[in-house]
């Protein structure tokens, strides 16, 4: 193995390759980015135990809220799996895109964001290629939760295009909301501080939100923000495409969120990103 | 200065803090040549070579590459680079041939360009057998191979090596030698690293000595030999008995000093240049004094220093 190293440069040069003038195409943003995206699915494929938490997570939430409180909240088990489904869906979306920020913030530290760097690629490249590869994961959570569900005994009680509808619509915010763990992955120093701080931040959301219980048993003080949360909208907006319920404005009140995570954060991550090199 | 500059860089400034990496360095190399920057860690080798790559801007000073400005014409500058080093690394998750076919999409050669540099960067660096392996499970030798394979893959002109041997040991450290030697014969340019006398002296035209972030000498390697002295010349005698016989014959080869015990039965004298090698080797045979151990050393890094800034070498944080 080293010996024959030396003696083959003379039948081909790497300095000179067949092709010596890189073509220039459009779309090079995209192109760069789904190159990545490949490579974030190669790495998911890889190690299926990275799954866990939107996986294992959905299902043991499922089974323990709706066995040990349906009763308690809903009078009955099947009553509070229908209810609780969405929300636990969108609790998983929540918490599962905090993995994003711990393998970016690894990532960072590890030489291959240099190299991504010294090559001629779009600085925001490795952030895109890395959200948009996490769509498999929110597809997989939105599968696992429903499958689940179906066998508790969960029904979907519209129509499959609302229900696929509602899919996409937590896939969609998953997307969106991914910004904002890529945006404190830049801006903190372990993996570990990204994991504490998003939990900080998502633990409040989960819970003070329709997700669990009906938002009019909430003390008053508290409505206020259980109205804003955005994890709020998108429970009653899947709520209301899976089940029939009262959906209000909650579809247009979750896009908004949508829009507003990618304007603010998706900047914010990648100035950071960028001046990470300097 | 000269036309043909490949890469120059004029007072570059580096601050980290209070920490000051780069004080007004220099740098000059012609087109087609190697480049040894030779320093201890913390030094400012490895923050010269991330200004240079357009992974840092300079606090101070300008630096071009093939004549574009590493920091307002960065995109430039990347697509006539290749980076190497502990920090431009490989994906560990991803198999040789993966990592190498990402790149070449990520340098535009098309999928079925990327597919066909790859192999052939695989084929070249004998990676081949390993090319469907993931990067984390190659021993220390294949993923230096790789991590060089990966920065050619654009065919870049200019290539900076961090450190390419560090931590390889003595085969390996030749055998990337040697593919340093074939790019170079290629065309390509290499600035590279290193904290070893010997591998800038085995490989760069111009060595660049860097201290505390300034560049503290700048020279051929012969002419930076002659400056800091000569090579030392160790042998160790087979039999304990011989070594007042040996010292006698080795300070007869020596610049003039007298030979010295350096360890437990390993004689050491100060020597002008190779041919005292074979001129020691004849005198011993001659006299019928066996040896296990001879050998002709370079000076140290320390001992570089101690001569060129007359003081031994700081133990520094690492930049």
């Amino acid at each position: 193995m080293t010996t024959t190293l030396a003696a083959k440069p003379s039948r081909s040069n790497p300095v000179m390759p067949a092709e010596a003038v890189p073509r220039k195409r459009p779309l090079r943003l995209l192109r760069h980015s789904l190159a990545l995206t490949k490579r974030s699915l190669i790495k998911t494929a890889r190690t299926p135990e990275a799954l866990i938490d939107v996986t294992l997570q959905p299902a043991l939430f499922l089974v323990i809220f709706v066995y040990i409180f349906g009763g308690a909240v809903a009078g009955s088990t099947h009553d509070y799996l229908q209810f609780l489904l969405p929300g636990i869906l969108a609790q998983t979306i929540a918490t599962g895109c905090i993995a994003i920020g711990v393998n970016l913030n690894t990532d960072l530290q590890k030489g291959i964001f240099d190299r991504f760097r010294s090559l001629p690629v779009p600085r925001s490249a490795p952030l895109v290629g890395a959200v948009l590869g996490d769509i498999v994961r929110y597809v997989i959570v939105t599968g696992v939760t429903l499958a689940i569900g179906y066998v508790m005994g969960f029904r979907i009680t519209t129509d499959p295009l609302s229900a696929l509808a509602g899919c996409l619509l937590a896939v969609l915010f998953a997307l969106c909301l991914s910004w904002l763990p890529v945006f404190v992955a830049m801006n903190v120093r372990t993996p570990g501080a990204v994991q504490g701080l998003m939990f900080a931040l998502i633990m409040p959301l989960s819970f003070a939100s329709n997700v669990f219980v009906g938002t009019e048993t909430l003390p008053g003080w508290m409505q206020g923000f259980v109205d804003v949360n955005p994890l709020t909208h998108l429970v009653g907006a899947t709520r209301g495409l899976f089940l029939g319920t009262p959906i209000g404005n909650h579809i247009w009140w979750t896009l908004a969120w949508c829009a507003g995570f990618v304007v603010v954060f998706m900047p914010l991550a990648l100035r950071a990103y960028r001046r990470k090199a300097s | 200065m000269t036309a043909d500059l490949i890469i120059e860089a004029e007072g570059l400034v580096k601050h980290f803090g209070r920490t000051k990496a780069l004080q007004g360095v220099d740098l000059a190399v012609p087109r087609g040549t190697v480049l040894g920057v030779l320093g201890p860690n913390g030094a400012g080798k490895t923050t010269a070579v991330r200004i240079l790559s357009t992974l840092l801007t300079p606090d101070g000073g300008s630096a071009r590459i093939a004549g574009h400005d590493v920091v307002r014409d960065a995109e430039r500058v990347r697509q006539s680079i290749g980076l190497t080093g502990q920090y431009a690394s490989v994906d560990e998750d991803l198999t040789g041939r993966q990592n190498l076919e990402l790149f070449g999409t990520l340098l535009d050669l098309g999928r079925a360009g990327a597919r066909r540099r790859a192999a052939e960067l695989l084929e070249w660096f004998d990676l081949t057998d390993a090319a469907d392996r993931m990067a984390k499970t190659y021993s220390g030798g294949m993923r230096r191979r790789l991590d060089l394979a990966a920065s050619l893959v654009g065919s870049p002109a200019v290539i900076f090596l961090d450190e390419p041997t560090t931590g390889l040991d003595p085969a390996k450290r030749e055998d990337m030698w040697d593919v340093v030697r074939t790019l170079v014969a290629g065309g390509a340019t290499v600035l590279l690293t290193t904290q070893y006398l010997e591998e800038a002296d085995a490989l760069a035209d111009e060595i660049t000595v860097i201290d505390h972030g300034r560049v503290i000498a700048h020279d051929t390697p012969d002419g930076l030999k002659r400056v800091v002295g000569g090579q030392t010349l160790e042998v160790r005698p087979a039999d304990l008995t011989d070594l007042g016989r040996t010292a006698a014959i080795l300070s007869e080869v020596s610049t003039g000093a007298a030979a010295d015990e350096i360890r437990k039965g390993v004689l050491a004298v100060p020597v002008a240049g190779d041919a005292a090698l074979t001129e020691a080797v004849a005198r011993l045979a001659g006299a019928g004094v066996a040896v296990t151990e001879l050998s002709l050393h370079l000076p140290s890094l320390d001992e570089v220093f101690f001569t060129l800034t007359g003081a031994p070498q700081k133990e520094e944080v690492p930049a």
